[in-house]
């Protein structure tokens, strides 16, 4: 299942770096390496938030079809994401996110996420995302 | 030098387009400014590097999240004299409609400003203001020169 969702790593998601370390149970696992196009402050380094939002997001997603009551090829769609910021992210270390599908109903999936850098008693963010099933995922033209 | 501190020596403190230009996250997503008068509007122009997926195609939600926290702080840099850039405390995002493989636009409102917390709310659209594609709503921490 997730050799596959690996091929269906977004452009976006190759464009920063994003790689899938692997699962855990309903655990997904997910690094993003540190580059400098992927800074948020040039005074300090750290990267921005935005590429923690897209991980957190990214992996949020995954970690839904690595639920084991997911019907594969169910498509999705994220309605909100909240994410709350621990601690800025040290400069020159890897991003890394661990999410975690805690709910699944037949529309609605919902995950909690951490982004951290080695150590998860010490996060630099969190976040809580519901994502709705069963959107269509037909292309544009097919619809219109 | 910090780079605000170097805009507003340069009188350039109003200049977003040069702040986001030096925020290397912003340049790689290609986040440009257009400001008329005291109105701000960002624009983020579509490119394939942003997509999420790509059997619709749509722009990935976290490119969503990071313009809106983008326009957000572009909007309370202009509306605050910041000492260093607002630091996100939290953001909430609404996904509304999936994004377009066109152009982004996006426009915040600083609905609170207190000396060490803000309350921004930020909002995008593509082709029609009245169709949003999400909107947001942050707490930043300040820290005022």
């Amino acid at each position: 299942m997730f050799e596959q969702s690996l091929q269906m790593l977004p452009p976006h998601g190759q464009a920063i770096g994003m790689e899938m370390v692997g699962t855990e149970g309903r655990v997904v696992m997910v690094k993003v390496p540190y580059a400098e196009h992927l800074v948020g402050d040039p005074d300090t380094g750290i990267i921005h938030g935005g590429v923690i939002t897209a991980t957190l997001d990214n992996a949020s997603g995954w970690a839904v079809r690595c639920h084991e009551q997911y019907q594969e090829g169910q498509s999705m769609a994220t309605l909100d994401i909240r994410i709350d910021y621990m601690r800025p992210a040290e400069p020159h270390q890897d991003l890394l996110v661990n999410a975690e599908c805690y709910k699944l109903t037949a529309n609605i999936a919902i995950v909690r996420a951490q982004a951290h850098q080695g150590n998860l008693a010490d996060p630099i963010a969190t976040s809580v995302a519901a994502f709705m099933l069963g959107t269509p995922n037909v292309p544009r033209e097919a619809v219109e | 030098m910090k780079i605000l501190e170097k805009l507003r020596n340069e009188g350039r403190a109003e200049d977003m387009q040069a702040l986001v230009e030096h925020i290397p996250y912003a340049r790689f997503l290609g986040i440009e400014v257009d400001r008329k008068g005291s109105e701000i509007t960002t624009v983020l122009p579509f490119k394939p590097d942003l997509v999420g997926n790509t059997m619709l195609p749509a722009i990935h939600g976290g490119v969503i999240g990071a313009f809106l926290e983008i326009t957000s702080v572009i909007q309370l840099l202009y509306d605050t004299s910041c000492e260093r850039l607002p630091k996100t405390v939290d953001i909430s995002i609404d996904y509304l409609r999936s994004g377009k493989p066109l152009d982004l636009y996006g426009r915040a409102v600083v609905t609170r400003q207190g000396r060490r917390v803000a309350n921004v709310r930020a909002e995008i659209w593509q082709e029609e203001k009245a169709k949003p594609v999400a909107a947001s709503h942050g707490h930043f921490l300040l820290t005022p020169v």
